[in-house]
Parts: C-alpha cells; structure tokens; sequence
C-alpha cells in the first residue's frame, strides 16, 4: 500500500474522507440554495431559467457539479465503509444501555444520511434527470430560447405529497447537518477554545437556516400557485 | 439496602453467557460498589457457587484495572472509577445491572473480566519516549512552560482503563490512543519519536478492531478521568502531518 492509501484508509483517513466530501456538499448547498432564491422572484421564473440554463451550460459549473456527484458518491462509500468497521466492532452489545448525554443527531448520522440520500434520488430524477434528458417546454427570452424548469418546479410542487415530503426530507438534512458541521472540523483536527465555539454556533445557524430556506421554496410555491 | 443484581455470568471466552439475577440485603450506603460486590460474592462462595469475577486493583481510582458497565453507563452513574463509585449512588430497592465492557477488541475472559491487552498492544507500538543512560539528569533541565505542563498532564491522567471504548457506540478507542500521543507530542521529550508514534499508535488501534470516531463526545462523557475531544483532533493533527511528512512511505 502506497502512503496515500494507506492513510485513506485507517479510520482517521476515512474520517477525513468523510469531513472534506461532507464540507464540500455543505458549500454546494450554500450555491443550491442561493440560486434557487431566484425562485422567489415574481417574474415568471425568467431569472430562474436563466439561471437554470447557465447551470447546467458554463464550463466552470461544469467542474464543480462533477466534484458535487463525487462528493456524494464518495460520502455515501465511505460512510458505508465506515459504519460497518464501526459495527463490527461491538459484534454483541449490552442487555442495558441507556444513551449518555450525546445528541440524537450524532448518534444517528447513518439513518438520517440515508433518508438524505432517498431524497436525493427522487430530487435528482424529478428536476435534475428532466432538466438534461426530460421534454421539458422552451420559453423564449430576450437572450433567446431556454428550457423551462420553473414550469417543471411549479407543477411539482402542486401536489401536496411532494411539498410535505420535501419539508421531511429538509428536516432530517438539518439534523444531519447540525452534527455534521462541526464534527467536521473536529475531525481535520480544528478544535481551538479560541474558534471551536463559534465554529460551533454557525453549525447550529446554518443547519437551520439553509434547510429552512430551501423547505420554504415548495411551501410557498405551494400556496401561491394554486 | 436490599438491592436486584442482575449480573452477566459466562463461564469462558467460548460459553455464551447470559444474565443472572441475585437479590442481596444489608448492603450499607458507605460501602463501595466493589464492597458490595464482595459482599455478594462472599455469600456465593458460603454456598459454594462460583464467585462473580470482576477485574480490579487499587481501588483508589488510579490504576484503571475496574471496569464494569453499571446500569447502562460505565463506571456506572457518576463521573468516576467503578472503585470509587459509592452505594449511596443507588436507592434501596434498585435493580442494578452489571455487564462487561463490550468491544471486539475486549473480549470477555469470564463474567464481568474482560482482556484489555489490546490497549498494552497500543502503547507498545509507540506510547513511550527514549531516554538516554548515564548520569541522572537534573530536575528542571528542560524548560517548559507551565501551560504545557498542565496540558500534557490532563492528557497523562488517563488510566487507560478503556470507559470510553465502553461508552462508544462504535467501540472506538479514540480517546485513549489520542490522551496518550496526546501526552507525548506535547512534551520536548517526546519529540524523537513524535510522528511514527502518531502512525504505529494509530496502525495498532486499527488493527485491533476498534471503530472509527464519529465525534459524538459519548467517551469524553463518561471518561472518570475527564479526557478531552480536544485530545482527538489533536490526534488527528499529529497523524495528518506524519502521514505528509514521514520518512515511512
Ligand atoms: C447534502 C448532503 C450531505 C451533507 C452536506 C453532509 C455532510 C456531512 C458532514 C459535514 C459530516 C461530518 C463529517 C465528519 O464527522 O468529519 C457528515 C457525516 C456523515 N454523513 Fe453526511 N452529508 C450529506 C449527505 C449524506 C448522505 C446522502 C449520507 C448517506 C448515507 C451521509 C452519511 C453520513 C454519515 C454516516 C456520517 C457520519 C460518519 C461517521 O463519522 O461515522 N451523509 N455528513
Ligand atoms: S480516556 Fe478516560 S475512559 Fe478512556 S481509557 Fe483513559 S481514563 Fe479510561
Ligand atoms: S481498581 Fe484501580 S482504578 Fe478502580
């Protein structure tokens, strides 16, 4: 084993392969839900297309979505990898035990990751897999001809099952995050009484406030639109 | 007190075990919690059953060697050494679950004795610094700082008496292995070995099976020598940077 897989692979190195996919879905998330505020602006959905076509045409963005399927897809690997060492190494467990003073959250990243992950499949086939290979309607802007998925989003968020599933799925993803955050600094080996606090209280801010906003985009398109 | 023991008997590493249940009275709120279990086992012996065995030395709360996991928490209740756990902990007419640590790397030997050599494997493969022979060095000969000093000692408090793998949903022995290098790298004595210390500790931690850490503070919770997580990332710090910088490829 070269160096590299070696250090990948002890537990700390699969941490660290957890911490860095992990932080980068976070900054993807801060990207999603910005451009998806244009869903919020009462045009039409014209800067929203607008956006949308940019997204999925610039280069740039190009790059950066292929390392956000691989984060993912690195994420959910490794964390697989990672919870099955972690299982094996308690083979029988206690007649009696009552969780001490940790979080729920922490104490469940798996089962919350994986309820994230069902959400991410039927999110990426209900908007992402109908953006690129979908019949989508063209609508025509001063720029000229775009696909448009803000009629796409509009119509899914009609039905009540897909609003209320999303604001679920939202929830669980804040909870994920609300660990998740900060473990992964604690993880790079960041832990500083001079920093870890704050590092900390943003944790808890943005694992509120990002699922917050995108769950308010189905809610309010739900209410507005029909 | 009269109190329920519901204690884990396994005769052998290979016999399956399970929990039996023991009523005992006149138990005093002064006593230890290893008292009463002598007390139990004293009686045991008058009626010529097999005494509960448990592990246990000092009984002063500084060699490590106790280690029962007591109503879920292990330890039992309190922030301490199972040695130092008083009955006055418990109200009469409790029921008192006693099990074994559960790790695979701690398999049970018998009862409540579990073989935790594979933390002395740990220590071997890096927890201990060179020194040179000769003439006995002079007291103080090294500066270091104060803040230093008491930093390293936090971390040199732990017994290695292995709660934290207990306590772990994962079984990870994070917390110790880190408490140890932790202890080490701050020092100028430990400096020679520093960063194949980081690696063999961290290879030898693998190897024995323990599990990954997922940062949810359950060890620093119930550590009875209060070790902190700060230990890990500190840890984590150390591997990183002798994983970059090594001469071992
Ligand atoms: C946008 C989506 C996601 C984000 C932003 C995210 C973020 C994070 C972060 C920052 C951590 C902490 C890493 C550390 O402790 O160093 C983490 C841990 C974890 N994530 Fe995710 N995650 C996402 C999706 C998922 C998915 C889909 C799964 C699927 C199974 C998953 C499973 C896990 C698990 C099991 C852990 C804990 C690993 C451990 O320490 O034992 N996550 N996540
Ligand atoms: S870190 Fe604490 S719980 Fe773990 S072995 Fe050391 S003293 Fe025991
Ligand atoms: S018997 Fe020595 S610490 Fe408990």
């Amino acid at each position: 084993m070269s160096w590299v897989t070696k250090t990948l692979s002890s537990t700390i190195g699969r941490k660290l392969i957890m911490s860095l996919t992990g932080l980068f879905l976070i900054l993807f998330l801060i990207g999603h839900v910005s451009g998806n505020m244009l869903l919020f602006k009462d045009d039409g959905g014209e800067a929203f297309n607008i956006y949308a076509h940019f997204m999925t045409t610039n280069p740039a963005v190009k790059i950066l979505s292929y390392l956000t399927y691989i984060s993912i897809i690195g994420h959910v690997i490794w964390s697989i990898w990672l919870t099955k060492t972690n299982k094996a190494a308690r083979p029988i467990g206690y007649g009696q035990s009552t969780p001490p003073s940790t979080s729920v959250a922490s104490r469940n990243m798996g089962i919350l990751g994986t309820i994230v992950l069902i959400f991410l499949v039927v999110h990426m086939k209900t908007f992402w897999y109908e953006m690129h290979w979908g019949g989508i309607p063209f609508v025509n802007y001063a720029g000229g001809e775009f696909k448009d998925l803000y009629t796409v989003v509009l119509f899914a968020f009609q039905n009540e099952f897909m609003v209320i599933g999303y604001v679920i799925a939202m929830a669980f993803l804040a909870f994920h995050l609300s660990h998740g955050f900060s473990s992964a600094f604690q993880t790079l080996g960041l832990n500083h009484r001079k920093y870890s606090p704050a590092i900390h209280t943003i944790g808890i801010l943005f694992s509120i406030l990002v699922p917050v906003l995108f769950a308010s985009m189905p809610v309010y398109i739900y209410f507005t639109q029909s | 007190m009269k109190l329920t023991l519901k204690i884990w008997r396994q005769k052998n590493a290979s016999d399956k075990g399970g929990f039996v249940t023991y009523p005992i009275d006149g138990i005093s709120t002064d006593m230890s919690f290893l008292e009463m279990m002598d007390v139990l086992n004293e009686e045991l012996s008058a009626k010529d059953e097999d005494p509960v065995h448990f592990d246990h030395d000092c009984r002063e709360g500084i060699c490590g060697m106790c280690s029962l996991y007591i109503n879920g928490h292990p330890h039992g209740p309190k922030q301490t050494t199972t040695c130092q756990l008083h009955m006055r902990s418990f109200s009469d007419g409790d029921t008192i679950t006693i099990e074994p640590w559960r790790a695979a790397a701690f398999p049970v030997v018998k009862d409540l004795v579990v073989d935790r050599a594979s933390f002395d494997r740990i220590i071997q493969a890096g927890g201990y610094v060179s020194v040179n022979t000769g003439g006995v060095p002079d007291a103080n000969e090294i500066p270091i700082p104060k803040r230093i000093a008491d930093e390293a000692f936090d971390s040199a408090t732990c017994i290695g008496c292995g709660a934290c793998v207990a306590a772990c949903k994962n079984a990870s022995a994070m917390l110790f292995t880190s408490a140890k290098i932790s202890q080490l790298a701050m020092l100028p004595q430990g400096q020679v070995e520093r960063m194949t210390r980081a690696e063999k500790m961290v290879a030898q931690m693998d190897a024995e099976g323990f599990g990954a850490c997922t940062n949810t503070g359950a060890c620093e919770a119930e550590c009875p020598k209060g070790i902190s997580l700060t230990n890990i990332a500190r840890m984590n710090r150390e591997y990183f940077s002798a994983s970059v910088k090594s001469e071992n490829v």
